[in-house]
């Protein structure tokens, strides 16, 4: 089978309430369930909220924790992708997604890229993750970048190499500026336009998981979407209303997009390497 | 290159959202507003009811003995094209009995002491009301410090404060507010034929051009002068800026211990909400 029916929850988490988002997760996920969803993709911090600050370490959770136990029995009727901050023996705190399927959790990914300027304050509460890996999901290879990772075509490419058929990007983005005439956010647009570069450029499926709801005033301005291979529009959810967005990806598109555009075939990671090797040695980074 | 149009269809839904979100989560579901009969106060009323439904937005009419007439008329035009309830509470009485004691006090001190009267009435009746105060102060004069620092700056929730003047402008013609309130000269209705372009020395229409490149945009004095502004202009402009920045943050306190309030002690204002 190379479709496959999926779920972005473009929902309002609470900030710093895991009781109360645990149980949107679940009521979210019966609908997906309903309408045939084989995934379920919640944003980043889903279960904790974005602007967190020194709430952070309290409600830090290791992925070994029982208040997970709900999500891993629900992830034996939906694949699910919750965002969290994860806590690790070594007492660091991660902004991370995790995979559940079947009752485990079977990737993670920690967000490399932690925003620090402007209205973010990433790096001050939380450490970076190390590593872009694809995974095997339940709708094909499929890799992990959470929002910020996704303004780091490096971060893209490295997946893209790494097999990935399928870009996965669980956000809390606030809208910021350029409201005018007939647009849209300034930052809402920007996205839009590398959810489709992306899909085009590594002939993947972009799925694009945008929260909504307000924390301290920042708007989340939703606009959730599923991008072809091709470039085209899927399926796209209302700017700043709560949705459950349905869609069908099927891999035959993958398919094609490469036959058509072979750019993945074409790419030559022994000249990139070489250069990134020059440049590092150079000390011009 | 400066473009201070709006998309006022999702704006207005963004910002009547922002009303819902932020009072339900203090546990509220109204709100008041102090309305002047500028176009400050009428948006902030439309986007409450908007927001809210008409029968949660409590509009309170403040005059002095020397504001305009006008004033309240237009006030009432709001309330009655609403539908909001409203009350009218002169602050002669208090103000006057104030000054009693005082009356060589100038005109700031008497503007000042008037703006938080009308403070302490409006958070009386957050209480009596169980309704959140409704702030009308928008990005121009908040950068400009052009206001009351506990008076009429004061509030729970501000849906104006990331909308210049002019903006203001366009979104309350967008949803409706009386075009003799939208078009009239902004005024503080401190004395009669007080208007505040004369008290600022420039209008709306140059200052949020000037702001926008330099708040929005970070651009520097000598990007400002490239693009064609009159230095001293400019320099005026980022005086008040910069000499206004105190009241725009809490009070400073004198750090000693270990975690200081919204120093190193930092959380959101949605704290478990």
């Amino acid at each position: 089978m190379s479709r496959h029916t999926i779920a972005l929850a473009q929902i309002s988490p609470a900030l710093g309430d895991l009781e109360r988002n645990l149980a949107l997760h679940e009521k979210t996920a019966e609908e997906a369930i309903a309408r045939a969803a084989r995934l379920l993709v919640f944003p980043e911090l889903s279960l904790t909220g974005y602007f967190l600050k020194d709430i952070v370490s309290s409600v830090a959770l290791p992925l070994t924790s029982p208040f997970l136990g709900r999500l891993r029995d629900l992830s034996r009727r939906i694949d699910l992708i919750v965002g969290l901050v994860e806590e690790t023996p070594e007492r660091l705190f991660y902004n991370a997604a995790i995979y559940l399927s079947l009752g485990e959790i079977i990737h993670v990914h920690r967000k490399v890229y932690l925003p620090t300027y402007g209205i973010f304050d990433e790096q001050r509460y939380l450490a970076e993750g190390g590593r872009i890996r694809t995974f095997r999901s339940g709708i094909g290879r499929s890799a992990i970048l959470i929002c910020e990772d996704m303004w780091h075509p490096s971060a893209a490419c490295v997946a893209s190499l790494d097999g990935m058929d399928v870009l996965i990007s669980p956000s809390s983005s606030p809208g910021r500026g350029g409201l005018e005439e007939g647009k849209t956010f300034a930052n809402a647009r920007a996205w839009e336009t590398i959810n489709r570069a992306y899909a085009q450029l590594f002939t993947c499926y972009v799925l694009y998981a945008n929260r909504v709801g307000y924390e301290d005033g920042a708007c989340f301005w939703g606009g959730s979407e599923v991008i072809a291979p091709s470039g085209d529009t899927v399926a796209k959810a209302e700017y700043v209303s709560e949705a459950i967005l349905v869609a069908d990806i099927d891999h035959a598109e993958v398919r094609r997009a490469r036959m058509a555009n072979p750019l993945l075939r074409d790419e030559r990671i022994d000249v990139t390497l070489r250069e990134l090797e020059r440049i590092k040695r150079e000390g011009a980074r | 290159m400066i473009d201070l149009s709006l998309n006022c269809d999702l704006l207005r839904r963004v910002l009547a959202g922002f009303i819902v979100n932020e009072v339900r989560k203090a546990g509220f579901s109204r709100v008041v507003v102090g309305l002047s009969g500028g176009v400050d106060s009428s948006l902030s009323a439309f986007l409450g009811a908007e927001a809210l439904g008409a029968e949660n937005v409590w509009a309170l009419l403040m005059p002095y003995r020397t504001s305009s007439p006008e004033s309240q008329e237009h006030a009432e035009l709001v309330v009655k094209q609403l539908g909001i309830q409203s009350d009218v509470i002169e602050i002669t009485p208090m103000v006057d009995a104030y000054f009693e004691r005082f009356p060589e006090a100038d005109q700031v001190r008497r503007g000042n002491k008037m703006a938080r009267e009308r403070m302490t009435i409006l958070f009386d009746h957050s209480a009596k009301l169980k309704a959140l105060v409704l702030g009308t102060s928008n990005k121009t004069e908040l950068l400009l410090g052009y206001g009351t620092l506990y008076g009429d700056m004061a509030s729970a929730i501000n849906p104006l404060g990331d909308l210049y003047k002019t903006q203001v402008r366009q979104l309350a013609r967008h949803m409706g507010v009386p075009e003799v309130i939208v078009q009239k000269k902004p005024s503080a209705d401190l004395w009669a034929g007080q208007t505040d372009e004369e008290e600022l020395g420039f209008t709306y229409e140059q200052v949020d051009q000037v702001l926008y490149l330099m708040v929005d945009r970070r651009y520097e004095l000598s990007d400002l002068l490239e693009a064609g502004f009159d230095e001293r202009f400019v320099r005026a402009v980022f005086g008040k800026v910069q000499a206004s920045q105190y009241k725009r943050r809490l009070p400073l306190i004198a750090k000693v211990s270990s975690r200081t309030i919204d120093r190193d002690f930092r959380y959101p204002r949605d704290w478990g909400k």
